[in-house]
């Protein structure tokens, strides 16, 4: 499946992968609505991972082989029809155990509910992630290496 | 003792759509922006601003200018504000004031004062689209007379050209002045169009030795990177004799721009200060001069022209003719605008002349002396456009180096601060955080497209002038008429005014 590639070499550290996830997962969809007027905020699904001059945006790598569909206790982590892993809010009950089996540290803590998850969902609404298409150094890719 | 300089940039924030993200914050080198936590908001430093604008195109909501300071000095035609910083810099450093990229002063620039000629009625002209429209570009000493055998096959021994599918060229920047991410796409850009980018005198990094069919390797003064496989590389030699933004000085890289990388390429230890003397040591005459060449051509077994830069000068159509004496292949003159990656503020800005001059001078004097054949000549300084280069091959040159405008290209904004190691852009940078800035794929794209456009644009200059081969407007001049010039300036560049 096609998936979300950081190239650390070109990795700049801006974190704009960060602000467009945000707005990507907003409801107006519009960066000066999701950041000075929506409650709550959307919290990002892909987090810049910084020891400068190292960086790299990462996200759920969406793994073929999902400790967190296995560990998840209600159901709510599952694999959709596109094969992305994503939580169904409604069933989750914030046990975070997915968050403690993730080797990847992709999932974290929604604090505004205090128990759903926020991931990487692949942006299933557009051609492509808009942390990819928003990249400007082209540091991240989206394709599939099997 | 408190400075008196002015900020020279104010950093305008519209707080309506600032989002205090910082990316403002994290994408300055200059640490301007700064994120105030006592009440959660961005701020600037706007004295640290050089107005480089990578937070202006970063900002995701467009909520940045940088402006001009406004702040006046009482109004004063001889002491303007821009001389009397200069005064407070210096009477508080004590120090020569350093600069970089190209002279900015108010000269004439007279590529805009020349226009260009086309097909009206008389002759037809030629639409690119439709018809063959040949730009290769042939770049070397031609011999005096090509003879045949009986069969009709050439007997003349050929000497070895640079080949170029468009008259343009990457002129040399070292690595050290700029990144080896700056190097990877000027390399990558010239082999993809079949043209060439020149090392400068900072050696040839190992990873770029796979480009050397479309490298000119350069020889300087300081011999930074100088070796056998160095030599060989490449598809040609340059000399550099001197630059046009620092004519008669030398050059010098600070020693922490000479990190692991740099150190192993040029040669010298990590951390010490390159310095390129003002002469060659060893060129002191045009005799000299053809030592080198001759030892360079020895050392390639003349199989690479060999290439002669200098900064255009007053005299520099007898030295040009020297040089040609000398044995070179190919002359480079660069003009009084062209860029550096620090020069003193006083040199650059009041030292050499303009290329247009040069260049119709060199051409003149050289057909004058009957050897305009033995040698090719490239115009360098400041070359902004595809009209600049049909301007300069009419004028006489035979190519045109870019340099400014390739960085332009790549990301530069020209704010003049490559001598401080600090480039928001990761061209003239060491700094591995900012050096991963540039990305060498979408470097050399983005070469690779402004070439393509200027080709597309040389194309249809050419059609509309009714000539279908580059060569056919190589000193050309009749394509060429000035406006508003003196019939001295209309004498020199060789061309007639307006109307004639």
């Amino acid at each position: 499946m096609k998936r979300v590639y950081a190239l650390e070499e070109y990795c700049v550290g801006c974190r704009l992968c960060e602000i467009n996830c945000i707005v990507a997962h907003s409801q107006s969809k519009d960066i000066i609505w999701a950041f000075k007027v929506e409650e709550p905020r959307p919290l990002p699904g892909i987090l810049v991972e910084e020891a400068r001059p190292i960086s790299f945006g990462l996200q759920c790598r969406h793994c073929d082989d999902a400790v967190c569909i296995k560990s998840c206790i209600t159901g709510a982590m599952h694999r959709d029809e596109r094969d992305t892993v994503v939580c169904d809010t409604d069933k989750c009950v914030g046990c975070w155990t997915c968050i403690m089996a993730c080797p990847y540290g992709a999932i974290k803590a929604n604090e505004n509910d205090g128990k759903v998850v926020s991931k990487c969902d692949l942006c299933p609404d557009l051609s492509q992630p808009a942390c990819v298409s928003h990249c400007p150094n082209e540091a991240l890719i989206y394709v599939d290496r099997g | 003792m408190i400075s008196y300089v002015l900020p020279e940039f104010l950093v305008m924030r519209d707080e309506n759509r600032c989002i205090q993200c910082q990316v403002c914050v994290r994408q300055c080198a200059n640490d301007v922006h700064y994120l105030d936590e006592k009440d959660g908001k961005v701020k600037a430093d706007d004295a640290k601003c050089v107005n480089c604008q990578r937070c202006v195109t970063f900002c995701p909501t467009h909520a940045l200018t940088i402006i001009p300071n406004p702040q006046e000095f009482k109004a004063n035609a001889n002491w303007t504000k821009k001389a009397i910083t200069e005064v407070q810099k210096q009477a508080e450093s004590g120090a020569v004031i350093l600069t970089s990229m190209g002279n900015p002063q108010e000269y004439p620039i007279y590529w805009d004062k020349i226009v260009l000629n086309a097909s009206q009625v008389t002759n037809p002209s030629i639409d690119p689209l439709r018809e063959p429209m040949e730009l290769k570009t042939y770049l070397g000493r031609k011999p005096d007379k090509l003879e045949f055998d009986e069969k009709g096959r050439l007997i003349t021994k050929l000497t070895p050209q640079l080949v170029l599918n468009v008259p343009i060229m990457f002129s040399a920047m070292s690595f050290g002045s700029i990144s080896l991410n700056a190097c990877e796409s000027l390399a990558r850009a010239a082999t993809e169009l079949g043209i060439y980018y020149n090392t400068g005198e900072g050696g040839l990094h190992s990873s770029l030795y796979r480009y050397g069919k479309n490298t000119i390797a350069q020889v300087a003064s300081g011999r930074f990177g100088v070796h056998a496989n160095y030599l060989n590389a490449g598809a040609a030699l340059e000399i550099k004799i001197g630059q046009g933004a620092k004519p008669g000085i030398g050059g010098h890289l600070p020693g922490e721009k000479v990190g692991a990388e740099v150190s192993a390429t040029r040669m010298i230890p990590e951390g010490s200060d390159a310095i390129s003397p003002a002469p060659h040591h060893d060129i002191y005459s045009i005799e000299d001069l053809r030592q080198l060449i001759y030892a360079l051509k020895e050392a390639t077994n003349y199989t690479k022209p060999v290439s002669v830069k200098i900064a255009a000068v007053h005299n520099v159509a007898a030295i040009a003719s020297g040089i040609a004496r000398a044995g070179a292949d190919i002359i480079a003159i660069d003009g009084f605008r062209g860029g550096t990656g620090a020069a003193p503020l006083r040199i650059r800005d009041n030292v050499g002349i303009p290329i247009e001059m040069a260049i119709a001078a060199v051409d003149t004097r050289l057909k004058e002396e009957g050897i305009r054949h033995q040698v090719s000549v490239v115009a360098a300084g400041s070359i902004r456009n595809s009209a600049d280069i049909i301007k300069a091959i009419a004028l006489g040159a035979d190519a045109v180096y870019i340099a400014t405008s390739a960085l332009i290209a790549i990301g530069c904004h020209m704010c003049q601060k490559c001598n401080t190691g600090k480039c928001n852009w990761g061209i003239a940078t060491q700094d591995p955080q900012l050096v991963k800035r540039l990305n060498p794929n979408i470097g050399a794209r983005r070469l690779v497209n402004l070439v393509t456009a200027w080709e597309h644009e040389i194309k249809e200059m050419l059609g509309g002038m009714g000539i279908n081969s580059i060569e056919s407007l190589r000193g050309n001049r009749e394509m060429l008429r000035g406006v508003g010039l003196t019939q001295k300036e209309l004498d020199i560049l060789g061309i007639k005014a307006a109307g004639e």
